[in-house]
């Protein structure tokens, strides 16, 4: 994907959705999720819809993203009324990338058939690993030949773009399963691969048993296991381009792609954080006030931030450099080339500079680099200088 | 003016928690000079900190009147003094001011080094001691044995040593009657011209200094003009008065009186502790023996954690300095720290007392740098100088010798604890002197010990090797050469000021090693690796690095979720921001402190 095109979606339309529901929570997951409410479903697929319903119309979107939670969990004809009411309020662009995410626990080729029926055309699995141990050790329900039999369906149903998902720096995996797991996602030949460190989040079980002294990931393993991860994606014909994306030419996830141009999206559901209108803003993040908020025909915003003048500067080199293509130059760029921070990023090989485009060199390092674009001051100050 | 047979001028010379305070009490309410009312808590200790560490940091002085079993009245001037050994030269001239001192011991825990350090000056100064067991009501209390210890010092009868409760009052009467009995009264000659002693000063809001003084010949008269002998100042006598405790304004003090002096003089260090007041038209020829200038003897940078309070912390200085004119300092700038200032202190607890003030009375965070002592220098050129810092320590090529001071130390431990403290003096270069039994369990054992050796955890070192039972105090013993090596840690080939160490060339590979490694732990991961090295001159001594951070990103960004990540890193940032740089590394003010923090593994 050349830098033009990526920056090009700075100008997509997309949407993402949220379904928080699971068959069980695995320990490691901070999302807005539940688990056992399954009587809720009916009640939020209407309430989503009922969302939809009151917002904005836009222009037909280019990008949907069904994120969760699982939304393979719930029935695909609810999932289907949900696309059917952002078509009605949007529309649905030629082309568009209809996106769901889905666990390979219980992924048949029935239900497979219903979502490509629907409209959904990529299916990104939550595969996470191909060792049985590692699997037992992330709190999931499924073993790895569901992956495969998962795919299987996928595409026997008709999805040629699917995608991968696995964790690695789990306590307990080695650098052979890690290389297994690996070999397993490259001989599915799936067009996109994401892998993700294994993250201590405060409030998860995981994270309590970490507090409690149980062994946490050790960065430096993660780090060993990242870079053994874009050799060997690397080797299949698969390139990164984002900090934790790998994809075929022409696969990339055009949702996330969106996100990390600063484009704008809509977003539905508990929890969801959308940018519209130069806002980044998000729901509310229990169901209960979700639920309660559009049921009484309120808005369900739990808070928002206006994205304007430096900040958003500031906020496009903060997503854009994710991504392996970096940014182009701009105010943002020159004021962090310009500052002490800016400068050691640079002396050490953490940035590059070609006077065009700003990159993440080590994008295991992203958010040292972030952390110093967060600093950085207009170059200019207007106004009469009392301030 | 008080008839001099009729005044009794005494000390309380106690180990901090043995009661003074609360016999201070209980002889204000006995004497009627405070009601019960009236009546605080140890009324004496008036300073917050002086109530937790139950010690007295200013000596307070009261004059209480006592009509004694034979229906005479009597006059008795308690005069406080400070309880440690760091402020030795005001407790030498509170005890000046007195004829007679109390010996005050616990009955539970006997006789402390700090009291017999006392009690020795008391002895020195010819005062008549009157020894007491205190506490005798606890269940714990053994007054026969403190009574044996007590005798050990100061000779006499068991059988004589009062037994007290200053809590409830047991004993008290007694105390008092034999106080008016062998306290001796004062002998000053009324037709002489005026010599007073000032035994303590304090700055007051509102009326300036405050000098406690004792009248020793002559007479003193509101109004009078009085030189100052050491300073040769002259000042007005705009007020003087007994201390009841409350201020009472007199007209004249005669000899033997003790009480307050007001001059107008606004800074503290005008009047000076141990100078002798006379006339300023009839002057005594000989000023009164003893007056010196209180030496700092211990040094430590003082850095503010937030650079925008060095000014706060200037302020906070000049305000403790009002009140303590034995506080020096001067503005230092360390690479690492910043701005601050190298403070002098009298010893290790006036720096623990006043850091603690200026971070809890003033609201200050505080990076205070390894103590150190005044080193003497020897230049080529034969010129000494005395070093505050081990930054100025002239180069190698440009000095001769380098000596330190000693101090004389007393330990007084059960004597179970001598084999640990010996050891431990041994590894501190201590040249073990005598050992002295006060009872078949108690010892004393003195030696000579650098100073440097026990500003940094001697204490903490010898309260865990004898499970609190060792006291310790100690005295100034001259300059001695000693074969010192300054010890030089870098961060990234900088060296880092705040971590030089002036050491005992034996002494300095074990400290640029534990150095270096303790900071490997401190420091964390960078962008890049971090070498840590300790160096003699330009020798490496050790050496550590701390590797490249190799992950510092998140893995997800859930659902377009940015504001959050923003705020997270944010958070991060300004986190980062309390650390300090040196050079383009990043250190935890936390490491600064925990790197300086003195430990038990040496």
């Amino acid at each position: 994907m050349t830098p033009l095109e990526a920056d090009s979606f700075v100008n997509a339309a997309a949407a993402y959705v949220h379904i928080p529901f699971c068959s069980a929570i695995c320990p490691y997951c901070d999302f807005a999720v539940v688990a056992g409410q399954d009587d809720m479903v009916d009640r939020y697929v209407a309430a989503v819809r009922s969302e939809i319903e009151m917002a904005e119309p836009w222009r037909p979107l280019d990008a949907v993203y069904f994120g969760g939670g699982t939304p393979s969990h719930v029935a695909a004809s609810l999932l289907a009324s949900i696309l059917e009411s952002l078509a009605a309020k949007h529309g649905i662009a030629d082309g568009a990338e209809l996106s769901l995410e889905a666990n390979p626990e219980d992924f048949t080729p029935g239900y497979a058939g219903e979502l490509y029926a629907a409209g959904f055309n990529r299916v990104s699995f939550g595969g996470q690993s191909f060792d049985t141990a590692v699997l037992s050790d992330l709190g999931r329900r499924h073993g790895p030949g569901q992956i495969d039999s998962s795919i299987d369906a996928a595409r026997r149903a008709g999805f040629e773009n699917v995608s991968i998902d696995l964790i690695y720096g789990t306590p307990g995996e080695t650098d052979r399963s890690w290389d297994g797991s690996l070999t397993r996602a490259v001989n599915l030949e799936a067009p996109h691969v994401s892998a993700y460190a294994l993250t201590v989040e405060k409030g998860t079980p995981l994270g309590r048993a970490v507090a409690g002294g149980a062994e946490p990931p050790d960065p430096d393993i993660q780090a060993d296991r990242y870079e053994h991860a874009d050799r060997r994606l690397a080797g299949a014909g698969l390139t990164r381009y984002e900090v934790s994306n790998w994809a075929r030419p022409g696969y990339e996830c055009r949702y996330n792609l969106t996100v990390w141009a600063q484009g704008e999206y809509e977003a539905y559901g508990n929890g969801a954080h959308g940018f519209r209108y130069g806002r980044r803003f998000r729901n509310h993040r229990r169901l209960q006030a979700y639920l309660g908020a559009i049921e009484s025909g309120r808005c369900p915003r739990a808070g928002e931030d206006l994205i304007a003048g430096w900040d958003a500067e500031l906020d496009r080199l903060f997503v854009g450099l994710r991504r392996t293509v970096g940014v182009s130059s701009g105010a943002g760029t020159e004021a962090l080339l310009a500052s002490v921070e800016g400068r050691i990023l640079v002396e050490v090989g953490i940035i590059h500079d070609d006077n065009e485009r700003l990159t993440v060199t080590t994008p295991l390092l992203t958010d040292a680099v972030h952390r110093s674009v967060l600093g950085q001051m207009p170059p200019i100050v207007m106004g009469d200088g009392d301030a | 003016m008080t008839d001099q047979t009729r005044i009794r001028n005494f000390s309380i010379i106690a180990h901090i928690d043995h009661g003074k305070s609360t016999l201070a009490d209980r002889l204000l309410e006995m004497t009627g000079a405070v009601t019960e009312r009236e009546m605080r808590e140890q009324l004496l200790d008036t300073m917050d900190l002086e109530r937790e560490r139950g010690i007295t940091i200013k000596a307070q002085t009261v004059r209480l009147e006592h009509t004694s079993a034979d229906g005479e009245g009597y006059v008795l001037n308690l005069i406080d003094t400070p309880g440690h050994v760091d402020f030795s030269y005001e407790v030498s001239r509170s005890l000046a001011a007195c004829e007679g001192a109390l010996l005050l011991v616990d009955a539970v825990q006997g006789v402390q080094a700090q009291t017999l350090a006392n009690c020795y000056l008391a002895i020195d100064a010819g005062l008549e001691v009157i020894p007491a067991i205190n506490k005798i009501d606890l269940p714990a209390a053994d007054p026969e044995r403190a009574a044996g210890e007590v005798v050990g010092i100061i000779g006499g009868s068991p059988n004589d040593v009062l037994r007290i409760s200053a809590k409830t009052g047991r004993g008290v009467d007694d105390l008092l009657e034999t106080l008016v009995k062998e306290v001796p009264p004062p002998r000053g000659d009324p037709e002489a011209p005026l010599r007073a002693l000032v035994f303590d000063s304090y700055f007051d809001a509102y009326r300036g200094v405050v000098c406690y003084v004792r009248v020793v010949d002559g007479n003193l008269d509101s109004g009078d003009r009085l030189r100052f002998m050491a300073t040769q100042e002259v000042h007005e006598a705009d007020e003087i008065g007994f201390l009841t405790p409350k201020a009472k304004p007199v007209a004249r003090m005669g000899p033997g009186e003790v009480g307050y002096l007001i001059t107008g003089v606004k800074e503290i260090d005008r009047i000076k502790v141990g100078d002798t007041i006379t006339g300023a038209r009839r002057p005594a020829d000989e000023a009164l023996p003893g007056y010196s200038e209180p030496k700092p003897m211990v040094f430590s940078g003082l850095f503010p954690t937030d650079g925008d309070d060095f000014e706060k912390l200037r302020e906070a200085l000049e305000k403790l300095r009002l009140n303590d004119a034995s506080l020096a300092w001067e503005p230092e700038t360390s690479k690492a720290l910043g701005f601050g200032f190298r403070c002098g202190f009298l010893g290790l607890l006036h720096m623990e007392i006043v850091r603690e003030r200026l971070e809890r009375e003033y609201d200050l965070d505080l990076v205070a740098t390894a103590p150190s002592v005044a080193y003497r220098v020897t230049l080529s050129d034969g010129e000494v100088r005395e070093l505050k810092s081990p930054q100025d320590l002239p180069d190698l090529t440009e000095r001769t010798a380098i000596a330190e001071p000693y101090v004389k130390a007393m330990i007084l431990t059960p004597t179970e604890y001598v084999g640990p403290i010996m050891e431990l003096a041994t590894t501190r270069r201590a040249v073990i002197g005598n050992m002295n039994y006060l009872s078949p369990e108690r010892v004393e054992l003195d030696f000579e010990i650098p100073l440097a050796e026990i500003v940094f955890d001697f204490f903490d070192l010898l309260k865990s090797k004898t499970k609190g039972y060792a006291s310790l105090d100690y005295e100034p013993a001259g300059y001695k050469r000693s074969d010192l090596v300054k010890v030089d840690i870098l961060l990234n080939s900088q060296p880092v000021d705040a971590f030089s160490a002036i050491v005992h060339r034996e002494n300095a590979q074990e400290y640029g090693k534990k150095m270096t490694s303790r900071l490997r732990t401190l420091i964390p991961r960078q962008l890049f690796d971090v070498p840590i090295q300790a160096a003699i001159g330009g020798r490496i001594i050790s050496r550590e690095t701390v590797r490249a951070t190799r992950k510092d990103v998140t893995a997800k960004c859930y659902g377009g979720d940015i504001s959050r990540k923003k705020k997270l890193l944010q958070r991060q940032k300004e986190g980062k921001k309390r650390m300090k740089m040196v050079g383009s590394v990043e250190v935890p003010q936390e490491a600064f402190v925990a790197a300086l923090k003195v430990d038990d593994e040496l």
